[in-house]
């Protein structure tokens, strides 16, 4: 790992986010180790990496989801680490969160899931405007026609895209999607990252992603991270990435795996990650 | 050795911790739900499944309790000549110990069981994350609703299974024994006071409270996949046991010492 550049600077810190020498540790494993980063206003940033090396738990930072060890997350300049979670109730209302596997309310209809948080958050709105929202939302994933089923009725990618009409149901500033397309077969995961491309350029949203799979990140990408043991070691645009030096950024954009591993394979060790 | 012993210390610290804490973010939170008009759909929907849903099984072993009690007791007072007391003794066991208790240890099978395992899935399946994502808070949400529901209805189950154990001490007593029904009753009314029933009622309170908050906090806590699950549900059914008994123990205590100060007083009056 001496070759690499490990990035500690943060390079914009206007970001609309901004995370500053995150660590986080569960027990004695260090998942996260000083990672500082900003996310730019209306932009698209792509997070990739190795499974295990810290994506998730990354994102879930930027929504306070998980409280850092030691660090400062910042939104719109302002400190939101320290907030308890009453206080962080507001700052949660301009995100919105994908999940890797939808969490959809399963003992609730997809109206009711995509309603759940204007009736939480607007209490002025009518029955009807509530059933208009619902609608819109629902027609923007093109699902609108599907109000009465429940979770446990749709597809794969019928869940996912549930699940963003009910992430934008508040018409939020960012949106945080955790491994959008894992699980969905090529067609129902180019649907997803056209979904993305049309929020991003329809609401102008801040878009965060989370993945591995490199034709979506190729894709949606305004910019590409690379997460490594906890440490962003590659920051840029896609084209930065495709053509990287590093050996271990092409090993993962290629999916290869290195001779060391195959080496362990072939002698029936275990290889980690 | 002393490695195992510190983590073991440590770890049950931390969790007697995290369990005081979420019981009283749910106290607050149930405070709170109980003054908005938005929860009350919840509460009510809970009330549903929670409650309504249980008459039958509590009624049954409400029965139960009250034949066995017969058909135990019976012998016992029959060899004194006194089974025309059965009424008493059975009447005053339902109400006051046996039908609460035994209808609080099949609630929290039956829907202690549930809302583990219901919360415990939605755990695992990072719906609860997803609630605390749009930015409501899960425990007022999910846990408020459960907890009120469980507090107001067990006390009303319990009157359930006090009623079906009378009746069923009865159809023994009268109807198999061939007790003097008119004697039954003398000896029940006169045995059982008000204030053994609403030591078993008030019991039924704080029995619901700890079913309902065992069970949510095993449910908030439990470990990734179906084994976590099955687990959580098994230890909120000991847990919630546990402690049905241990509070029955310290009520009683306490009710035994309301009832010695007040008990000459009444009698002054």
């Amino acid at each position: 790992m001496k070759d690499l550049k490990v990035s500690k600077e943060i390079k914009n810190y206007d970001g609309l986010i901004v995370l500053r020498n995150l660590t986080k540790k569960f027990g004695s494993n260090m998942v996260l180790d000083d990672v500082s980063l900003a996310i730019e206003k209306g932009k698209t940033t792509v997070i990739i990496g190795p499974s295990g090396c810290g994506k998730t738990v990354l994102i879930k930072h930027l929504i306070l989801l998980l409280r850092p060890t030691l660090g400062e997350i910042y939104f719109k300049n302002r400190r939101i680490d320290n907030l308890s979670e009453s206080a962080l109730a507001t700052v949660r209302m301009n995100y919105g969160f994908l999940f890797q596997g939808a969490a959809l309310f399963d003992s609730l209809s997809v109206y009711e899931n995509v309603a759940f948080p204007i009736q939480q958050h607007k209490k002025i709105l009518s029955q009807k405007q509530v059933d208009e929202v619902v609608k819109n939302k629902l027609a923007m994933v093109g699902l609108d026609g599907y109000q009465d089923y429940y979770p446990a009725n749709l597809s794969g990618g019928q869940k996912k895209r549930v699940a963003l009409a009910r992430a934008i149901s508040l018409n939020p500033e960012v949106i945080l999607y955790d491994e959008p397309t894992t699980g969905l077969d090529p067609i129902r995961s180019d649907i997803i990252n056209e979904l993305i491309l049309k929020l991003q350029r329809e609401l102008n949203i801040t878009t965060v992603v989370v993945t591995h799979d490199m034709k979506s990140a190729y894709k949606i990408a305004d910019r590409i991270i690379m997460l490594h043991n906890g440490k962003i070691i590659v920051d840029g645009s896609p084209d930065e990435i495709r053509d990287h030096p590093f050996p271990i950024v092409q090993q993962f954009i290629n999916g290869q795996v290195s001779e060391k591993d195959l080496a362990s394979l072939r002698l029936g060790h275990i290889v980690e990650n | 050795m002393l490695d195992i012993i510190g983590s073991y210390v440590t770890e049950s610290v931390g969790n007697c911790g995290r369990f005081a804490r979420f019981q009283m973010r749910t106290a607050a939170a149930s405070v709170s739900a109980c003054f908005s008009v938005r929860s009350y759909p919840l509460i009510w929907t809970q009330m549903l499944s929670i409650g309504v849903r249980s008459v039958p099984v509590v009624m049954v072993t409400g029965a139960f309790v009250g034949m066995v009690l017969a058909m135990q007791a019976y012998d016992q007072l029959a060899g004194l000549g006194m089974e025309e007391y059965l009424g008493a003794l059975i009447n005053v066991s339902v109400v006051k110990e046996l039908g609460p208790v035994l209808a609080a240890v099949m609630l929290a099978g039956r829907v202690g069981g549930a809302l583990t395992a219901e919360l415990g899935t939605m755990n695992v399946t990072e719906q609860i994350t997803a609630v605390r994502s749009i930015g409501t808070d899960p425990v007022k949400y999910l846990v408020a609703p459960r907890l009120l529901a469980c507090l107001l209805l067990t006390p009303f189950l319990i009157i359930y299974a006090d009623f079906m154990g009378i009746f069923g001490g009865y159809i023994i007593s009268v109807l198999h024994f061939g007790i003097n029904k008119q004697a039954y009753w003398n000896f029940s009314a006169n045995g059982v006071e008000m204030w053994d029933v609403n030591i078993g009622i008030i019991k039924g309170f704080f029995f619901g409270a700890a079913i309902a908050g065992v069970s949510c906090y095993k449910g908030f806590h439990c470990k990734e996949g179906a084994h976590g699950v099955g687990q959580a549900c098994t230890e909120a059914f000991v847990g919630s046991f546990i402690l049905i008994l241990a509070i029955d123990f310290v009520l009683v205590v306490i009710f035994k010492a309301i009832y010695a100060t007040f008990w000459p007083l009444r009698m002054m009056v």
